[in-house]
């Protein structure tokens, strides 16, 4: 291999490397790339509302979900049962990304479609629980903290719904063409994953108690 | 396994595939930059009607609702859906490829979709000028409570339709803005290291990395302001009695606005200015004929501006009544990210220095770029300073500082680059003395309307005023508005000598050949002239050095391309290798 | 050759107009002389960078323009003289930093023996409160806004009863002593700016926000809104008098103060056209429709009483009570020539109405007195 030292206004600039194929920074594929900045986009905008959240929060008007009785999340168990339905959606995407790689396209066809099902009860589950809201007299204007509950669980939602589009475009492609598919699954799952992930943390938040939400907003300066 | 040439592109066969429902980057580009200067024209035309107003008070049939919807309407037009959408998805689009040696965007379904979508959100704009109460007049910076209440014009659907076609935008260039990031990343060609890619490149890379980054922001405003606005939430609405009546929201938070939408904007006036600097640094190495000065400084300062940028949000918020302790935060830190700008500067007027230089159109809009950019950074210099900004702050002062930095010079940039890739993107000349002809009329006159603007807001005369007849202000002040105006008509008049120029010279320019600035980046050494399908034929170019071989000592010609190797050209001097080799 | 003479007269001229030119900062008139001094500082600085990079620019396109046989250097980088620019440059924003925080770390604190006054803003009027014979403000709440109660005071407050209550637009205050100001919004944000004072604040509803300074020298300066608040931002004026102390307490002394008013307003009861005024100014009409004759937003209140208008359009209509009604309820119907159609529609209940007709029946007969 030639001495990095080359053309003469480039030695100092030139980190010496030439790869073999072609420059890449990263040792990922293009998709997977694009997947890891779009979760970076996403988790910048979750990152964003919590900060609103723990901003508006220590303004006089709010009241707490979790601590009054009767309150929003006072009862917190319809949101564990939906989060339970997350959780299950992602074991069944991983178990499909699983037998993906195995080879396996029968048990990952079974994952995927049972990943879908339970995201789709996922988001019913949030909707009726909006519904149960509403009409115990907890609409979205009623007081701040509902209005970002619904906000919050709304672009979560939205989220979701579109990984199940992405679900489904990966499903057709593995039903035609089983081989060229698996890294589509590899990346639905992983964004399925990271949803999760996303809600775990939104859940705490909403569910947290006053003190714990004070704790964050000043952290963040806002006491 | 890089992207870069493995991947099968498949051939596009219809006059709609190739046009329309177009994968290729290079159409999308010129489909992002044609529909970016139409809705800039109509923006233009409603300065226009602004500076009317402004000049000539009461002599137009403008009233104060419609004089607000244009301010409006221009200011959010120019920075977003003109200026974003021609830096990132204009010349993004059409030079990324090209510069690393790729056959396209890594996916260029993706890529169309963000076109499509931009398209979207420009009709979704332009609709709010044809619903009932007309488009938002909230001032381009949207702040609650005023935007959603009567009392401002558009507040029943101009506002909602605003709001929907900023949070469609921001989709589409995301998309948009994935794809670039990926492909700089993962598809560059052999031998084109990070540290090899020209400062186009750099620039339009970083300011997406921000565009990804604080686009979130105005999503979540956005989305905010809607839910306050449809749904009777109080994010940002406090208790307020207006026009009498006392509104249900209570308790929200208007300077919670101001945080997150400038926390979004500051980056966005560096999304525009990042490719602007990259564009100017090439555009002057080019016709310099030599190296841009302190290349890897260069690097180092757009990626510092780009980390800086989202920690000066607030002194955009002096006077809003924020916790005034973060005054000194943001102040230090608006004045630090100077240095790093100021050391841009500093290797653009090196690079002039001991120069070969041509004064070619691309050029001269260049040079007219740092001449209006220094000015404009400067003037920044007292609005950044807290207690200079105090008195400054809501005057005409603002006006003319944001003009010249982020309207005058990054525009400058767009032509310069325009005269400068025309070649490559049709194969024909623009008309130079057409281009010149442009340039002087251009650069002479937004000097005349943005100069004598400062002192406006030096006497205090306070922005977004429909009219400003207070007695402390002299008759002279109004003459020069006058005169401002006039000078505003004739440039933006003129800019028809462009047009002009971009369509006649597509059919009828001197026909240009591959290289005819003789330059040394990828984009140049394509082996068909407008670039073809897949871009580089048969094999993709292997990349041998920098992209700023000119002049080098001992080299037959003054510019080396990126694909020579260094076995093919013999390059002298002892010395200077062995400077090479520390 | 062109450009390098253009860039040279760029220069040239930038230096001449700034010494020729008859717009500068409006003549100071409080204690923020540093202010002025630190804008100064970064002005001449500033401008000499600006000149001194258009003449190097300039030399060096005709030095090294393009000639046969001129070839450029090669010169990647000179990591010294990068350096020494960064340090330079380190320098000069040091310079002009330094001073800007240290007024600042003055501005953000005011003196614990300024006179106190409150700045109330609202679409599109001043009004102003000070603290009365306690020296303390009563609590206000907007949702204690009302016609008789126009500053949302609270009327349980006892510190409340004797707040001095100035409708505005125009307020008085004493020569020499810091004066802080503190601001309030009803509605949207605005922002109190007098350029002769230098300091400015928006007002936020919701918060309380402040700002303070000491007028040096007596005048009449006129207040404009520097927070863009709707259609009629540009018309949301006053005045403040800085006065010798003397005169500035005899005016106080004769300002009303919350309890009178209230007072005053049981007193006229249902007594239409005082009634009607106070409804006037509280929903803010005034700020659009002048008593005095005075063209602003909305067309003058003065002699409008069965006088005859013009509407867009030619028709020409009587203003009578039928007109009086429409127009205020339905103001995008009949607009009159000469002024657009921006006012909302004036929430008002019948007796409302009735007591605004009687207002505006009573000035076109008489001369109004001062609101």
């Amino acid at each position: 291999m030639k001495a990095p030292v080359t053309s003469l206004g480039t030695a100092f600039v030139d980190d010496g490397r030439a790869l073999p194929g072609g420059h890449a920074a990263l040792d990922r594929s293009p998709a997977k790339v694009f997947l890891a900045f779009f979760l970076v986009v996403v988790t910048m905008l979750f990152v964003l509302l919590t900060i609103a959240f723990l901003g508006r929060s220590q303004l006089p008007d709010w009241r707490s979900l979790t601590a009054a009785p009767g309150g929003p999340l006072a009862d917190a168990s319809r949101l564990w049962f939906n989060t339970a339905l997350l959780v299950a959606s992602s074991i069944a995407l991983q178990w499909g990304r699983v037998a993906a790689r195995r080879g396996a396209d029968a048990a990952m066809r079974k994952g995927l479609a049972a990943g879908a099902l339970l995201a789709i009860a996922f988001i019913a589950g949030q909707l009726w629980l909006w519904n149960d809201l509403a009409a115990r007299g907890h609409a979205v204007a009623s007081n701040p903290a509902a209005s970002f509950f619904y906000l919050i669980t709304a672009l979560h939602g939205a989220h979701l719904a579109g990984g199940l589009v992405a679900l489904a475009v990966a499903f057709a492609r593995v039903v035609r063409t089983p081989a060229r598919s698996r890294a589509g699954v590899d990346l639905v799952a992983t964004y399925w994953h990271f949803l999760l992930l996303v809600w775990l943390a939104m859940f705490a938040l909403l569910a947290s108690p006053p003190s714990t939400i004070e704790f964050l907003a000043a952290l963040c300066g806002f006491r | 396994m890089p992207y870069a040439d493995d991947a099968p592109l498949h051939e596009p066969r219809s006059f709609v595939t190739k046009y329309i429902w177009s994968q290729d980057h290079k159409v999308i580009a010129i489909q992002y930059t044609v529909t970016a200067m139409a809705i800039g024209l109509v923006a233009l035309v409603l300065s226009h009607l602004m500076r009317l107003q402004i000049g000539f008070p009461g002599r137009f049939d403008i009233s104060a609702g419609e004089y607000y919807q244009y301010v409006t309407m221009h200011g959010m037009i120019m920075v977003i859906y003109l200026l974003t959408a021609i830096f990132l998805g204009g010349f993004g689009n059409y030079l990324i490829p090209l510069m690393v040696g790729a056959r396209d965007m890594v996916f260029p379904y993706v890529n169309m979709l963000s076109y499509w979508a931009y398209l979207l959100a420009v009709l979704v704009l332009v609709a709010s000028f044809f619903v009932p109460g007309g488009p938002t007049g909230a001032g381009w910076t949207l702040y609650p409570p005023q935007a959603i209440l009567p009392g401002t014009p558009g507040t029943d659907w101009g506002i909602v339709l605003m709001l929907v076609s900023l949070a469609i935008f921001i989709v589409a260039a995301t998309m948009g803005g994935l794809n670039y990031v990926t492909t700089v990343l993962q598809a560059r060609c052999r031998g084109m290291t990070l540290l090899r890619m020209p400062l186009t490149v750099w620039g339009i890379f970083t300011a997406t990395i921000l565009a990804l980054l604080a686009f979130p922001a105005l999503f979540v405003s956005a989305v905010m302001m809607l839910f306050d606005k449809l749904l009777g939430t109080s994010f940002f609405m406090p208790a307020i009695v207006s026009m009498g009546r006392q509104l249900e929201h209570s308790g929200g938070s208007p300077i919670l606005f101001q945080h997150l939408f400038w926390f979004f904007g500051h980056p966005e006036v560096y999304i525009v200015a990042l490719p602007a600097f990259g564009i100017i640094s090439d555009l002057i190495a080019t016709h310099a004929r030599k190296n841009i000065f302190g290349y890897r400084m260069m690097v180092w300062a757009i990626v510092a501006i780009g980390g800086l940028s989202f920690v000066v949000w607030a002194h955009h918020m002096y006077i809003s009544g924020m916790n005034p302790y973060f005054g000194f935060f943001f102040a230090t830190t608006t004045l630090i990210i100077a240095i790093p700008t100021a050391i841009k500067v500093y290797n653009w007027v090196l690079t002039l220095w001991r120069g070969d230089i041509h004064l070619t159109t691309p050029m001269l809009f260049a040079i007219g770029f740092i001449s209006t950019f220094v000015i404009g950074g400067l003037t920044g210099l007292f609005l950044g300073n807290v207690s200079v900004d105090i008195p400054l702050s809501d005057t005409y002062f603002v006006v003319a500082h944001f003009h010249m930095v982020m309207g005058v010079s990054p525009i400058l940039a767009v032509f310069g680059g325009i005269y400068h890739w025309f070649p490559k993107v049709t194969g024909r000349m623009m008309d130079e003395r057409l281009g010149k002809l442009h340039f002087w009329v251009t650069f002479i006159g937004t000097y005349a309307i943005y100069f004598p603007m400062h002192y406006l807001g030096f006497l205090g005369m306070p922005r977004r005023y429909y009219e400003s007849n207070y007695d402390f202000i002299p008759q002279s002040a109004h003459d020069l508005n006058a005169f401002i105006t006039i000078a505003a008509l004739a440039v933006g008049a003129f800019q028809i000598v462009f047009l002009y120029n971009l369509v006649w010279s597509t059919f009828r320019g001197k026909p240009a050949g591959a290289n005819p600035w003789r330059a040394t980046s990828l984009e140049w050494q394509t082996p068909d002239t407008p670039p073809v399908h897949g871009n580089w034929g048969a094999r993709l170019p292997v990349v041998h050095r920098w992209a700023y071989d000119y002049s080098v000592p001992g080299a037959p010609e003054d510019f080396i391309p990126q694909t020579v190797p260094h076995e093919e050209v013999a390059v002298g001097g002892e010395h200077l290798r062995a400077e090479a080799a520390t | 050759m062109a450009l390098a003479v253009a860039l040279v007269l760029i220069a040239v001229v930038a230096v001449l107009f700034q010494f020729a030119s008859p717009w500068w900062l409006t003549p100071l008139a409080s204690n923020w002389k540093l202010m002025d001094d630190t804008l100064l500082i970064t002005l001449v600085i500033t401008g000499v960078v600006f000149v001194a990079i258009n003449l190097f620019i300039a030399y060096a396109i005709v030095r090294f323009r393009h000639r046969p046989g001129h070839r450029a250097a090669f010169e990647p980088h000179n990591r010294k003289l990068e350096w020494w620019l960064t340090g330079i440059t380190t320098a000069g924003i040091v310079a002009m930093l330094a001073p800007g925080l240290w007024v600042y770390a003055d501005l953000i604190a005011a003196p614990k023996d300024a006179l106190v006054f409150e700045v109330v803003g609202q679409q599109w009027q001043w009004r102003y409160r000070f603290p009365g014979k306690d020296g303390q403000f009563g609590t206000s709440d907007v949702r204690f806004v009302s016609a008789a109660n126009p500053f949302g005071l609270n009327p349980n407050d006892p510190n409340a009863q004797d707040d001095v209550l100035v409708a505005g637009p125009e307020v008085r205050i004493p020569v020499g002593k810091p004066v802080k100001v503190l601001q309030r919004s009803l509605d949207v944000l605005h922002n109190f700016y007098v350029p002769q004072f230098r300091v400015k604040m928006d007002l936020v509803p919701g918060l309380v926000t402040q700002f303070w300074f000491t007028p040096t020298r007596t005048g009449r300066f006129e207040i404009m809104c520097a927070e863009y608040c709707g259609t009629a931002h540009f018309n949301m004026r006053g005045h403040i008098v800085v006065e010798e102390p003397e005169r500035f307490q005899a005016w106080l002394a004769a300002q009303p103060t919350f309890a009178q008013l209230a007072k005053a307003g049981a007193a006229a009861g249902d007594v239409g056209a005082a009634r009607g005024r106070a409804i006037a100014q509280s929903r803010g009409c005034l700020a659009c429709h002048s008593l005095d004759g005075t063209p602003g937003v909305g067309p003058t209140w003065k002699g409008l009483f069965g006088a005859t208008r013009t509407l867009v359009g030619g028709t020409q209509v009587t203003a009578d009570e039928a007109y009086l009604r429409r127009s205020i309820a339905r103001p995008g119907e009949q607009i009159v020539q000469g002024f657009a159609a921006v006012m909302p529609p004036a929430d008002l209940d019948e007796q409302d109405v009735d007591a605004v007709i009687a207002f505006i029946k009573e000035i076109a007969v008489a001369a109004p007195a001062k609101p």
